[in-house]
């Protein structure tokens, strides 16, 4: 982890980067926010601890808890919303077992998350698939779509 | 056999989410393999090109032989080599492939300057934007007009901020000039927050080069060195190809120390949001960039004197950069006969929602609603009927049937309880119910706001709790005025932008559909059966044919019945998800 955390810290010093930049090479480089990582860089940088989780509890981008292998991000914009994306986000927590106020399942495979809006409202209700952009979705070819993750994995 | 032929395929989000990047492989491999690349050498081109609007019909593609343009939609991978043989080997296109009226029709009612680009040129190459007489705008305002020449010019186009709050461009930039300062910055707000709006991720994706461009002119007027794009992180296609657009301009030298030989510089970078909506606000935005969490601070000076690490600041929206270079090539007078008398050019909107068409399309400013809704738009998906449209997303507000006559103005649609805001325009129909419309923009905004000030963090909260207290059926007398009352504290006592437009989508939903509001609250009913604790679902026994579709779908159990004869919903064990309506062929699943 140290070494990663080095070549964020040298990348930081280069391109005159600031706190947010940093966590976002946090958050690429593992998935989330761990804790060791900010007490580290807060030391190297002398800059306190607190600042780095004021922005990472700010921004939706940054997150605290290790999340799931495979992300199943539901986008929640108006034209989606409309569309029925909150019944879909409804079944797909019932459909993988996710309790209340968690959004990922207990053997961390999946993460289900909401998006304000990606701005495709074209082809809405909008799902993002580990990256992947599924337009016009419905829960049969979302789930799917799941189970050849699942199988795959 | 000599053809120019060039094919073009829709690369925007929505075409990359339908498969274009397939198809663009498909053609371009068919070109290998058949050797006509060789033959002709560069007569037979194919490229990716930005949105061009019509995302419900993506992938689209146009064929180009010796000038005449043929468009197909719905295109997959598979289809391609059946489109390469007949139409471009044989000069046969496939009709039964091809757009449809409504397509042109879709097209026919738009005027486009920003969007002249998008669905034409490839936008992840500079020499193709060049062809298109990209960057004599901007050589010409560095080399040959002084910066006051540009303010005035821009201030004569009667050009407004199309970020929403409609602030005169010119004006803005004139301010920008007079301050004297040695480090100056140029920013470009490409934090499309708004639920429903992507006119901007649009432009920076199908066309990045003419924001660029825009901002180096800007730059030269203001006689800033320095420049931010700031890009919100949901949209990665959008930062990929700004980011290419502007590592080629520096290789050109239009970015950089002395750009076009003029002795004047300007350095441009991408700064990528973090997910926060209230980013798009203008304070808070130069918060974010400099590393802290965005909260917007109090405007008691404005950003063209103290902005971005205190120093002066001239923050303009997407589609507002993007016209600039429009405006000084075609002069002011063109673009302010566009528009109306107060306001001119052409706005971008993007149209979802219950309409037949969606997408994004570009008017003259002063177009009536309708004309959008119902020439534009195709009217209203299966044939149901028109309830309210959604314009400013979660700062707008609904704008009802007698409403439409409206003409697209910052003014007349204040005038009518909503905003232009952005441009969001999201149809709703009978069956969306207004106060759950309400409630969604609220919890957007309440979870958005950043909870500096009292009146926004604690204010729509509480407002929150009255519509989700109404919405499941517990709704009490006094909440209507209770709502009104915090509504109007909220919005006078807010610090920014957010807090002050928070209330707007619930007023005006009062304003206009007060009986459905009264429905929820005195009958428990929610008349377009939408509030999930006010509907059951329950069989209507004359309809069902007992195929058992329903309690196979059913995630809850709560269908009971035999094979061949009528089932039952068990409504104590019902989750209301709405699984067996969607399963029934008979439609003999009642909701109410």
């Amino acid at each position: 982890m140290e070494e990663t955390l080095q070549q964020i810290l040298d990348h930081y010093k280069k391109n005159d980067g600031n706190i947010i930049t940093i966590l976002q090479d946090i958050e690429k480089n593992f998935g989330f926010i761990p804790e060791y990582a900010v007490n580290w860089i807060s030391k190297k940088l002398d800059i306190p601890a607190s600042r780095f989780f004021g922005c990472a509890t700010f921004y939706s981008q940054f997150h605290l808890r290790q999340r799931g292998r495979n992300v199943v991000t539901v986008c929640r914009g108006t034209a989606c919303h409309v569309k029925g994306s909150e019944r879909l986000i409804d079944r797909l927590m019932i459909e993988l077992d996710i309790p209340n106020n968690e959004d990922t399942t207990a053997d961390l495979k999946f993460t289900v998350e909401k998006v304000n809006c990606i701005g495709a409202c074209g082809i809405a209700p909008v799902t993002i698939l580990n990256n992947e952009v599924h337009g016009k979705i419905t829960l049969d070819k979302l789930m799917k779509e799941i189970k050849k993750i699942k199988a795959g994995e | 056999m000599n053809k120019n032929i060039v094919i073009k395929v829709c690369a925007g989000t929505g075409g990359v989410a339908s498969g274009g990047e397939e198809v663009l492989s498909a053609f371009r491999h068919a070109i290998s393999a058949s050797g006509i690349e060789a033959e002709f050498q560069k007569g037979c081109a194919a490229h990716r090109v930005g949105c061009r609007g019509f995302c419900a019909q993506d992938v689209l593609v146009d064929v180009i032989i010796n000038g005449e343009k043929t468009t197909y939609k719905h295109i997959k991978q598979d289809m391609v080599q059946r489109i390469f043989d007949e139409h471009i080997l044989n000069g046969i296109p496939v009709e039964e492939w091809t757009v449809q009226e409504d397509y042109h029709a879709f097209h026919e009612q738009q005027t486009k300057v920003v969007l002249a680009h998008c669905g034409e040129i490839d936008p992840e190459d500079i020499g193709a934007y060049m062809e298109v007489g990209g960057y004599e705008a901007s050589k010409k305002a560095t080399c040959s007009m002084t910066p006051m020449e540009i303010v005035n010019t821009v201030k004569n186009s009667n050009l407004r901020g199309r970020g929403g709050a409609g602030f005169p461009t010119g004006l803005k930039w004139e301010l920008g000039l007079r301050i004297k300062s040695d480090i100056k910055y140029v920013i470009c707000n490409g934090d499309e927050g708004d639920p429903g709006a992507f006119m901007d991720r649009s432009v920076m994706e199908g066309d990045p080069h003419s924001v660029i461009e825009g901002m180096i002119i800007c730059a030269r007027a203001t006689e800033s060195g320095h420049g931010y794009i700031y890009v919100r992180s949901e949209y990665p296609l959008a930062v990929k190809r700004l980011q290419l657009a502007i590592d080629q301009c520096y290789q050109k030298g239009f970015l950089g120390a002395d750009i076009f030989g003029s002795g004047f510089d300007f350095q441009l970078k991408i700064f990528q949001g973090a997910g926060a909506f209230v980013c798009g606000e203008a304070t808070a935005l130069m918060r974010s960039i400099e590393g802290k969490r965005g909260m917007p601070t109090p405007k008691l000076w404005r950003s063209a004197e103290k902005g971005l690490w205190d120093r002066p600041t001239v923050l303009n929206n997407v589609e507002t950069f993007a016209n600039i270079p429009r405006i000084i090539m075609k002069g002011a007078d063109w673009y302010r006969n566009l528009g109306t008398e107060r306001s001119g050019g052409t706005k971008v909107f993007s149209l979802s929602g219950k309409v037949r068409n969606t997408g994004l399309i570009e008017v003259p400013l002063g177009v009536p609603l309708k004309k959008i809704v119902y020439e534009i738009g195709g009217g209203i998906e299966g044939g149901k009927a028109f309830k309210a449209l959604q314009t400013g997303g979660p700062s707008g507000g609904c704008i009802p049937a007698d409403g439409l006559e409206t003409e697209v103005d910052y003014e007349s649609l204040a005038q009518a309880g909503s905003i232009m805001g952005s441009g969001g325009m999201v149809v709703l129909d009978e069956t969306s119910c207004m106060v759950n419309t309400a409630r969604f923009f609220l919890e957007f905004t309440q979870a958005e706001s950043c909870g500096k000030c009292t009146p926004c963090r604690i204010g729509t909260k509480r407002m929150l709790e009255i519509l989700e207290r109404i919405t499941s059926g517990n709704g009490k007398e006094e909440d209507i005025p209770l709502l009104e009352e915090l509504g109007q504290y909220i919005r006078s006592a807010s610090l920014c932008g957010l807090g002050m437009t928070a209330p707007n989508p619930v007023l005006s939903t009062l304003r206009y559909f007060r009986d459905e509001y009264e429905a929820h609250i005195r009958d428990k009913r929610c008349p377009a059966a939408v509030c999930r604790d006010l509907i059951t679902y329950s069989v209507i026994e004359e309809l069902c044919t007992g195929c058992g579709a329903c309690k196979r779908a059913c995630p809850a159990d709560a269908v009971r019945g035999k094979r061949k004869s009528p089932h039952k919903i068990d409504t104590e064990a019902c989750v209301k998800c709405g699984t067996c309506y969607d399963a029934c062929k008979f439609r003999a699943i009642s909701k109410k």
